[in-house]
């Protein structure tokens, strides 16, 4: 038995049984999750670990530097287009590239479009099942859904008694029909559910209409991108013409589908404020007793800001989405954070499964190292092809754990809405109010699991309601007769100095993401990427700071600990992305989660 | 005048996991050397999950090329229609949040728009863990024979591919498989491989847990046919 307490204020104790979930469902890649609970169940230790090499630096070395998005973007189902603008801009940052006016409006546009598409595809799709019961809501009587929708959202058009109960013979039928489809592997008959069957009813109904509409907004990425999947990206600007007198749907964009755009960030507006914020809401009135899952959040936060009102300006001043740091818990102070300051942001490995040749030191992303170093700790059940238990004294995860200023951070929509909150931000802090008004619950009640669920759903609605300022000045600066798109002065490798390095970074949807490279002879030296998922998924690190996701399961209750749905939740509500690939599965196509309860 | 069938060929996968790309590839091949009637979409899927619902459901006719483990000997192919299709096609899954194509369909068939006929054409993958590789050449070989299989199928739809001599323009040039293969980093540069739990053992490979496998505490959730 181990008794600990981390220097970020956590209690660890392993005396208790080991629960085991691996893999974690319903997210991006393969990511494993231990916890120890003691006889009342409460998590006393927690382990993250990403369970597969992530080769994605390696395969870029030697690569042409302009080509390295089309790669990025590869290496992952979801967040795409961040991955492949985050390209983009590190290489612009290395060659001193200005792009023009309307590439970074186009560029805003698109990546709030995914910022939008990925939370409500997040809230519907991926972590309503957390909270939201699809199996009884076929109790619900649509006659009681239908007068809860009018309650909840009386603007909301499609709230008759009739529509819910299509649905509801929809999902009979597909239920009956032994296809549970998205709803298997759930743990449908456990007491942590608490919604009435209308409000699932109601949550089903829109979780089907919420794919439906999801089509709609990937229409801007197709539009500016070119081509669907996979949109193209270009290093000084964005790859698509703009003819505002062109007809037809090939080649140029033209005014026919900038009106198309148009229309779609009217129609994704109206679905955020009529369907996804008062779901949330009503969803949220039945669970705001369960306040788990805070971890590093209100205490340890960072923001790398995004979404440039001015193209080529990255400046904190400049950035409309937040940027900063929360440390110590001290909100009255927000920190600058600068990635270029080698003391700022180091990765460290003493419990990754990676080499340095100093692992007491960590590394600045641009002399970062990315060499596999697979090994278990002596105290690991199992072997190193099967393991049963990890070993948390040792190295456990494929994840660096990347540190700012040796602070373990929490980052994603709710550390961005609390450094703009504490940073006074107009528009955020009087939809946190709205929030907490409703609500009727304290501001410290944002530092919880419900609190990034909560963070995401508005932040979707500030970023559609930024497309259409964004889709507004795009229009005015061409009206005016600029429709530049591209700046291709420096394409020519041949005008590139020899050795140069640079950085750049977004705000993916999940959280601050950096690619920093070194370009050497015109090829790739060094490619790093430090993701979200990086930041919160972190294992421990030198100083046994644990990360975001392992805090945030601490002191967490789980009714039945052979149906860790809790555990799922908070870990959901990070919307993890641990970018790899496919790995093989059952025959009929099931990944069985298995839960082990030692 | 008869409206003609939406015809949607589509690959799946990643092409940066060795024969994982073979579906992504075939789509390469259709899209150089093929030309199609408008009522044909030839698209590469990669690895999105949730977001080729749309596809999924415009279609009428869905093929679909991805390379999947049957437990066949390497590179053999596999040919299955309409509603074995979705049995198949999970036996991997996808990179969208664990979104197998499988998922997809499912959520196309929950909408209500689904296609009427569909085909997969798979292939036993010889190599998944070799990072930034490309198809072994046996999974490579198999390329023109399963577009030969797959144009034979269109033809009971009325749909004839005209085989063009000069290759044609990539959507994304910057992965051509012969590019890709060129540029790759040496292995010295760029380790390629996962960790011994993939590589060598079988913990990630098909096989349904027995009862043997497993510790007398543990539960597997699994849900399946309950409800």
């Amino acid at each position: 038995m181990t008794v600990r307490n981390t220097p970020n204020g956590f209690n660890l104790n392993d005396a208790g049984r080991r629960v085991v979930v691996d893999p974690v469902t319903r997210i991006e890649g393969h990511m494993r999750c231990e916890v120890n609970i003691d006889d009342d169940n409460i998590i006393r230790n927690a382990i993250s670990s990403g369970t597969m090499w992530r080769g994605l630096e390696v395969i870029l070395k030697g690569r042409d530097p302009r080509d390295a998005w089309a790669f990025v973007q590869r290496i992952c189902g979801v967040c795409t287009g961040t991955h492949a603008l985050t390209s983009v801009r590190a290489v612009e940052d290395a060659l001193k590239i200005k792009i023009p006016e309307n590439a970074n409006s186009i560029r805003n546009i698109m990546q709030l479009s995914l910022q939008a598409h990925d939370h409500l595809v997040h809230f519907y799709h991926l972590h309503a099942l957390d909270w939201v019961n699809p199996v009884n809501a076929l109790k619900a009587d649509p006659v009681a859904t239908s007068a809860l929708q009018q309650q909840i959202s009386p603007s909301n058009p499609k709230s008759s008694p009739g529509y819910f109960r299509d649905t509801q013979n929809r999902l009979k039928k597909f239920v009956e029909s032994g296809q549970l489809g998205p709803f298997k592997n759930g743990y449908w008959t456990n007491p942590a559910y608490l919604l009435p069957p209308e409000a699932d009813l109601l949550a089903v109904t829109h979780y089907l209409e919420a794919l439906d509409f999801q089509k709609d907004i990937m229409k801007i990425r197709t539009i500016f991108g070119g081509k669907d999947p996979h949109p193209n990206w270009l290093v000084g600007g964005v790859p698509c013409a703009i003819n505002l007198d062109g007809v037809g749907a090939v080649g140029a964009v033209n005014m026919e589908r900038l009106n198309l755009i148009s229309s779609i960030i009217d129609r994704t507006i109206t679905f955020i404020d009529q369907v996804y914020i008062p779901d949330l809401l009503a969803i949220a009135q039945f669970y705001k007793g369960w306040l788990y899952g805070g971890g590093l959040s209100g205490a340890s936060m960072l923001s790398y800001g995004d979404i440039p009102d001015q193209a080529n300006d990255y400046s904190a001043a400049n950035l409309l989405m937040p940027r900063g740091a929360i440390i110590n818990g001290d909100l009255t102070k927000v920190h600058e954070v600068d990635l270029t300051d080698p003391e700022q942001i180091k990765e460290f490995v003493p419990h990754s499964w990676y080499k340095y040749p100093d692992e007491a030191l960590g590394l600045h992303p641009w002399d970062g190292i990315t060499e596999p170093n697979y090994k278990i700790g002596s105290k690991t059940k199992g072997d190193r092809t099967n393991i049963q238990e990890l070993d948390e004294s040792a190295k456990y995860s494929w994840i660096k754990a990347p540190r700012w200023r040796g602070h373990a951070m929490e980052v994603g929509p709710l550390a961005r809405y609390v450094i703009g909150y504490a940073q006074g931000n107009k528009e955020i802090t009087e939809q946190i109010n709205f929030v907490l008004k409703t609500l009727d619950v304290p501001v410290s009640a944002l530092f919880s699991t419900l609190g990034r669920t909560a963070a995401r759903g508005l932040e979707a609605q500030w970023a559609a309601g930024k497309m259409r300022y964004f889709m507004d000045k795009l229009m005015t600066n061409l009206k005016a007769g600029d429709l530049s798109t591209a700046n291709v002065e420096r394409w020519d490798p041949e005008t590139w100095p020899s050795s140069v390095k640079g950085v750049g970074f977004t705000e993916a949807p999940r959280g601050a993401l950096g690619h920093w490279l070194k370009i050497e002879d015109t090829k790739i030296a060094n490619y790093q990427c430090v993701v979200p998922t990086t930041w919160n998924g972190s294992p421990r690190d030198e100083q046994g700071n644990i990360g975001a996701f392992e805090a945030s399961l601490m002191n967490t209750k789980v009714e039945v600990p052979d149906e860790p749905v809790e555990i799922l939740r908070t870990l959901h509500s990070f919307d993890p992305c641990l970018a790899c690939s496919t790995h093989v599965i059952s025959p009929d196509g099931t990944e069985l989660t298995r839960v082990q309860v030692r | 005048m008869i409206e003609l069938p939406k015809i949607l060929l589509l690959g799946i996968g990643n092409l940066l996991w060795a024969d994982e790309g073979f579906g992504v590839r075939v789509v390469e091949h259709l899209q150089k050397h093929y030309r199609f009637p408008d009522n044909v979409q030839v698209v590469d899927g990669g690895t999105q999950g949730v977001y080729l619902i749309e596809h999924v459901q415009a279609a009428d006719v869905l093929v679909v090329f991805d390379a999947v483990d049957y437990g066949l000997p390497p590179a053999s192919i596999k040919r299955v229609e309409n509603d074995e299709v979705p049995n198949f096609l999970g036996a991997k899954k996808m990179s969208l949040h664990q979104t197998g194509f499988q998922e997809v369909l499912a959520l196309a068939q929950m909408l209500g728009q689904y296609p009427q006929h569909l085909l997969l054409i798979g292939v036993q993958p010889e190599e998944l863990e070799d990072y930034g590789g490309s198809l072994r050449p046996a999974v490579k070989a198999q390329i023109q024979p399963v577009i030969d299989m797959a144009l034979a199928y269109l033809q009971d739809f009325g749909v004839s591919a005209e085989c063009v001599d000069l290759p044609g323009e990539l959507a994304d040039p910057i992965l051509n498989i012969q590019r890709y293969e060129q540029e790759r980093p040496s292995p010295e540069q760029a380790c390629r491989l996962g960790d011994e739990r993939i590589v060598l053992s079988a913990a990630f490979e098909v096989k349904p847990p027995s009862a043997s496998d497993m510790p007398s505490l543990q539960v597997d959730v699994d849900y399946r046919g309950k409800y």
